[in-house]
């Protein structure tokens, strides 16, 4: 299973289109990809979790889609644009149409300004002048819940973790995106943090109609939020599909493993099924074929030399496995 | 976080709970220590007595007040340090070479902070072969010994306030461009910078925006150091006759004046001497303090 293939790709009517993605890094152990062949697409005003272990290659796709990191191979379409060969000043332009949230709020503030500088410097620099944007700050700061009055004149370091977030999500809405990025936006937040950081998301996605791209690890918090859902395993894709049917009934092991992994609510049953047996792989030197069989429980000779493609196992639900679980 | 009895999150339809006043949180204040309070006391007396000098009741620096080679005698201002070889007051040249001393450590400090910034916020956020280029260019100047260098440069032109100025500013550069540097390549790492990228900053504005105001605490928290370090090295050179040309004093050039009458009057040499070392003293004191007040790396 994960493998490559775009059979998954719904054509023309997506804003964004991801085609077999390709993002190498260089070490000093050698060159590897942390992307190797991963498709998907966004129609507009959908949201697509990107789910998986950590080290799979989920948040460098995110950055390369805004080709903060370097696009080895692979095509990127926004709208009508070619993002891999879209020029430096063209880039930044179009990167003020596609926003992302990082995972560390408090980093992704600058320490030495003040949060109504911040949550309008898109603005700033898109040209605004100082009044317009000292106008419009009450408004940025009371779509994400906080009173302006408050918080207008307090620097990152007086703010929480979700305080923090909140301001991250008003700058990055304060442009008018037309697509969203959220690299683990809560998975540094309390719980009831999380929940309530989803429920802005949750707000402005419908009043803004914004098409998100929503990368995570906790695979309940994508369920909450995602209408569809790409499962990716060490670089590859695994298992693309509506969030509900994939969650319900995964078609490819690795889901299956993933999703055995969350821990039970009963008290004697600690998990939900069998755990993934061993860690990921290095990525430096891949397993030949699948690059789950090693740790897929129903690997056969086959997964050793054929990788499998993406292809349809139900209507609309998608998997890259020799022997999906149908 | 620093603990609020006020809850911190609440959802949007709670919003308006939220809109109480900031609490206020009073951090525990670390009492000064005596050294650090005399430091401070000591270098505003300094920049102060060399500031009013032409108004104080004192000869000028080069004129004679009375015998020379007088001891320290209490009772008339002008001799209160006593006097050098041709009679002319210390106490009055201690003071005004403080002017030459402080500013000559103060400008060549500022002019290589400046520059030592630029080059750093260049070499660690382009990195690649600026910072190949920049990087080379500090270790040349870092591995000549800095005196070795400041007689280079004043053997080349001759010795006058000005070449002493721009000599120490290159010896002061290297030194705050790798501070600049390595301060640049951590905050470029932060989510901040790539958030600025991505609302279409060009490079010059997430320098001077975004890492230059984080950048710079820590420089000017270094800055009493080196103008420390300065000062030294402008008395060294004046005690080897390269610095200010006299009669101008400076307070290198008074102990190098004095040397020659060590035996006999050895308050020549210890008069300048004792107060460079103390205003040197402050400086480290005062500088050591200010980087753990202002220097977040140390905290964060």
């Amino acid at each position: 299973m994960a493998g490559s293939g775009s059979a998954h790709l719904r054509g023309d009517a997506a804003v964004l289109s991801v085609e077999n993605l390709e993002v190498e890094y260089h070490t000093a152990g050698g060159s590897f990809k942390a992307v190797a062949g991963v498709s998907f697409d966004l129609l507009p005003g959908e949201t697509l979790g990107i789910v998986g272990e950590s080290g799979c290659g989920k948040s460098t796709t995110g950055r390369a889609v805004l080709r903060l990191d370097p696009i080895a191979n692979g095509h990127v379409r926004f709208r009508d644009e070619t993002i891999e060969t879209a020029s430096h000043q063209r880039m930044r332009e179009l990167r003020r149409d596609m926003q992302m949230i990082f995972q560390d709020p408090v980093s992704s503030l600058n320490p030495r300004r003040l949060v109504k500088d911040i949550i309008t410097e898109g603005l700033a620099i898109g040209g605004q002048g100082a009044k317009e944007r000292a106008a419009v700050v009450p408004e940025l700061l009371e779509q994400v819940g906080l009173p302006p009055e408050r918080f207008a004149e307090m620097s990152p370091r007086q703010l929480s973790g979700g305080q923090a977030q909140r301001v991250a999500i008003g700058r990055a809405l304060a442009v008018r995106p037309g697509l969203l990025i959220c690299d683990e936006p809560v998975s540094a937040l309390d719980v009831s943090v999380q929940a309530q950081i989803l429920n802005l998301l949750e707000d402005l996605k419908s009043k803004y109609d914004l098409t998100i791209v929503f990368i995570a690890h906790d695979l309940g918090v994508v369920r909450s939020f995602s209408d569809k859902v790409l499962v990716m395993y060490l670089g590859k894709t695994c298992e693309f599909g509506d969030s509900v049917e994939v969650y319900e009934r995964p078609a490819h092991p690795y889901t299956r493993g993933l999703l055995d992994s969350v821990p039970s609510p009963e008290v004697e049953g600690g998990f939900v099924g069998p755990a993934l047996q061993g860690d990921l792989p290095s990525p430096l030197n891949p397993p030949s074929g699948c690059r789950f069989r090693a740790r897929c429980p129903m690997s056969q000779d086959k997964c050793a030399v054929d990788e499998p493609a993406m292809r349809e196992v139900r209507p609309g639900q998608y998997a890259a496995c020799h022997f999906p679980l149908v | 976080m620093t603990a609020g009895a006020i809850p911190r999150e609440l959802g949007v339809e709670n919003a308006e709970r939220m809109a109480v006043a900031t609490p206020q949180v009073s951090l525990p204040r670390k009492r000064l220590s005596i050294l650090v309070v005399f430091s401070y006391v000591w270098i505003a007396l300094i920049v102060l007595l060399a500031v009013v000098a032409p108004i104080l009741p004192i000869a000028a620096y080069d004129q004679s007040v009375g015998a020379p080679r007088q001891a320290p005698k209490f009772g008339e201002l002008n001799t209160l340090l006593g006097t050098d070889q041709v009679g002319r007051s210390l106490l009055s040249r201690v003071i005004y070479g403080a002017q030459v001393s402080l500013v000559v450590g103060a400008v060549a400090g500022l002019s290589g902070a400046a520059l030592g910034t630029v080059l750093g916020l260049l070499a660690g956020y382009f990195r690649k072969g600026t910072d190949w280029v920049i990087t080379l260019i500090a270790d040349v100047l870092l591995s000549f010994p800095v005196l070795v260098l400041l007689l280079a440069i004043t053997a080349i032109f001759s010795p006058s306030i000005p070449v002493l100025v721009v000599g120490l500013a290159i010896a002061g550069t290297p030194t705050f461009m790798r501070l600049a540097r390595a301060n640049t390549m951590a905050w470029t790492s932060r989510e901040f910078v790539r958030a600025a990228r991505n609302m279409g900053a060009s490079s010059t504005r997430i320098l001077i925006r975004e890492i230059l105001p984080n950048v710079v605490p820590s420089l000017a928290a270094y800055m009493p150091l080196v103008i420390a370090a300065l000062i030294v090295a402008e008395g060294s050179l004046s005690f080897l006759g390269l610095g200010v040309p006299p009669p101008t004093p400076s307070w290198g050039g008074l102990i190098s004046s004095g040397a020659v009458d060590l035996r006999t009057a050895p308050y020549m040499v210890f008069v300048p001497a004792t107060v460079l070392f103390l205003t040197v003293f402050a400086l480290n004191q005062g500088g050591e303090h200010l980087r753990h007040r202002f220097d977040r790396n140390l905290q964060d």
